[in-house]
């Protein structure tokens, strides 16, 4: 019985460890506009997070459009302010262009990831983060995608995209990361 | 002719295995180390003898030693360092007074350890009164295994404290807390662990890449609940410390967060946002009925039952900010009871009901306070920028919880009067997440 329980756990775990892998490397990309900011102010994050992209030296981009510098789509993370889930004016211009691509698309869908910083009480930051993704969520329902194309997991503080004990990393750790599960 | 209160003897000491079923073993610099960082001015003397050992070979485990770092842990006791002693009595008819009176303790405790059978230990010790040359409290625990030397040993010192101070000790108890290292490719490892009240004896019960949170004990000290991402979905579970066997508990769509025992252990208070957003239900852990308690647009999370069982104080931010309110568990109108701060969350209530322990905003920085429910007074007991995550001790007397100490994050606790304080950390990764342990049955 104990034995299946353990079997059943490290299945679970070895489950996890292959999702935590994937969304790892999706994570890589997404940071991007910030990411020189971020490396400055943290000493953790580089070895996970800083990838370098080369841009084909001033001619089209020949990656996915989802991962086209130029476009707000490659714009994946959007910041708040502390304990607020109100989307900032200069964010909805990349949730509209995620939305405007998720309706062109409709086989392709995301995944909210909800974030907050580690200041206050854990629990309500999960609540906090999940009122990030969907704020995040309603924008993008209401300017073009369908409902059963977004997903929402709060992750409270529990997962900060850069360590440290003030402002400098926690202005990068309240956020909402569009993770595409399917980009098409 | 003094009166001696005669020797009480304990019947076979708990044949309890404990955590045995779980994946053990945690390394050496894993273990919590205990550092007192504020000590009660005026802190009494008081002379423990080391136990004289008369089982052959090494002593395995260094009882007095155990005893006299408990009581100097509560800050109101200074053991006097062994060297200092002027004898090493082990027996009644060892002991002269007067050699003890010119040292200025008050108390004097002596033992000692014998081995009757290879692997069974005999723990005597007794508890003087110097001044009055009288024996206070002795007790023998005849049939102690190796495995339980650390636990009598706590025992001791919970008799010698509520001799001493007419309160329970809680040294025999446990904390729960959750770790997070990072290992070498950067991965996350989150570990939910269960140790001794002095840090010993820790065991990890659960293991993970994905965030653990929120773990709270069950009134019977035998299980724990608490919130674990693995399979990229934050659920509940309960997990027996004994056998390591554990069942999903909530499993909805949205949060499943904030666990809360009744006190009668039949019920849990959790957080589930299926209907929208953030709201208080209560789940009948037998028949799995659910019932909803909160109605509000805005966040209700972090329910703590009250002792009595009557209500649950929790977080919730209708006013626009996170503050503490308390409703009946059958339902109706939340009252404010916080409107001192800009942000006040997470309570727990004392032992006794009378006071509640929450995360409060002063300035910039997160603090632990107690508010008296009677004046509505508040007091605020830490000084450093991000503490979270109060746990009283069983007995009143302590206040666990998570601080950021040189950048990681690191438990520490504090008396609730304020006048001591102590810093729990490991040597490698950050630790947080702490609960303190109901009273363990002996």
């Amino acid at each position: 019985m104990q034995r299946r329980i353990l079997k059943r756990l490290t299945l679970i775990t070895a489950a996890a460890l292959l999702l935590g892998a994937c969304e790892g490397q999706m994570g890589t990309k997404d940071d991007e506009g910030m990411e020189a900011d971020v490396v400055e102010g943290s000493m953790d994050t580089a070895a996970d997070e800083a990838t370098t992209q080369g841009m084909a030296d001033e001619g089209t981009f020949q990656g996915h459009p989802l991962d086209d510098p130029s476009s707000p789509l490659s714009q994946r993370t959007i910041y708040f302010a502390f304990d607020s889930s109100h989307i900032e004016e200069e964010n909805r211009s990349i949730i509209e262009a995620h939305a405007e691509w998720l309706a062109r698309h409709p086989g392709a869908n995301v995944t909210l990831e909800g974030h907050a910083d580690e200041r206050g009480t854990r629990e309500y930051n999960v609540a906090l983060g999940e009122r990030r993704a969907n704020s995040v969520r309603q924008l993008l329902a209401l300017t073009g995608a369908s409902g059963g194309q977004i997903k929402t997991i709060s992750y409270g503080e529990e997962r900060p995209a850069v360590e440290g004990h003030d402002e400098s990393a926690w202005r990068f750790n309240r956020r909402v990361e569009i993770v595409y599960r399917n980009r098409e | 002719m003094r009166t001696r209160k005669c020797l009480r003897v304990f019947g076979i000491w708990l044949g309890l295995a404990l955590l045995t079923g779980a994946p053990a073993a945690v390394s050496e610099e894993e273990v919590l180390t205990i550092r007192i960082t504020r000590s009660i001015e005026g802190a009494e003397p008081i002379a423990v003898v080391p136990f004289r050992w008369q089982g052959g070979e090494q002593a395995p485990e260094r009882v007095a030693q155990i005893v006299a770092d408990d009581l100097a842990r509560t800050g109101r006791y200074v053991p006097i360092p062994f060297a200092d002693l002027p004898g090493r009595p082990a027996r009644a008819d060892e002991v002269d007074f007067s050699d003890w009176r010119i040292l200025g303790a008050a108390n004097l405790v002596i033992g000692h350890v014998e081995r009757p059978q290879p692997d069974l230990y005999q723990i005597t010790f007794r508890l003087f009164d110097v001044f009055r040359g009288g024996q206070i409290a002795g007790y023998e625990f005849p049939a102690v295994t190796r495995g339980e030397l650390r636990r009598v040993a706590h025992r001791i010192s919970d008799i010698i404290y509520e001799a001493l101070t007419g309160e329970r000790g809680a040294f025999d108890t446990r904390i729960a807390y959750v770790t997070e290292r990072r290992s070498g490719e950067g991965q996350r490892h989150y570990a939910l662990q269960v140790a001794d009240s002095d840090g010993h004896n820790p065991f990890t019960i659960l293991d993970s890449t994905q965030p653990v949170l929120s773990p709270a004990w069950s009134p019977d000290g035998q299980r724990l609940a608490y919130v674990s991402y693995e399979g990229q979905e934050p659920r509940i579970f309960i997990q027996n410390l004994s056998t390591g066997e554990r069942s999903l508990i909530s499993d909805f769509p949205g949060l499943n967060g904030a666990p809360a025992w009744s006190p009668d252990g039949e019920r849990l208070a959790l957080t589930l946002s299926k209907d929208g957003n953030p709201e208080l239900y209560i789940l009948d852990l037998a028949s799995r009925r659910l019932r909803r308690v909160t109605q509000n647009s805005s966040i209700d999370t972090e329910p703590a039952w009250s002792p009595d069982g009557s209500s649950l104080a929790f977080t919730s931010d209708r006013s626009g900010r996170p503050q503490i309110y308390t409703v009946d568990v059958v339902g109706g109108k939340p009252v404010r009871l916080t409107f001192e701060g800009r942000y006040n969350a997470r309570p727990r209530y004392s032992p006794e009901g009378n006071e509640l322990a929450f995360v409060h905003q002063v300035g910039h920085e997160f603090r632990i306070a107690v508010v008296d429910l009677e004046s509505g007074e508040i007091r605020v007991l830490t000084e450093t920028e991000l503490d979270e995550s109060p746990s009283f001790a069983p007995n009143g007397s302590m206040i666990l919880y998570a601080t950021i100490e040189n950048g990681i994050s690191t438990l520490a606790a504090v008396s609730t009067d304020g006048r001591m304080r102590q810093q729990l950390g490991v040597q490698q990764g950050a630790v947080r997440e702490p609960a303190w342990s109901p009273f363990r049955r002996p």
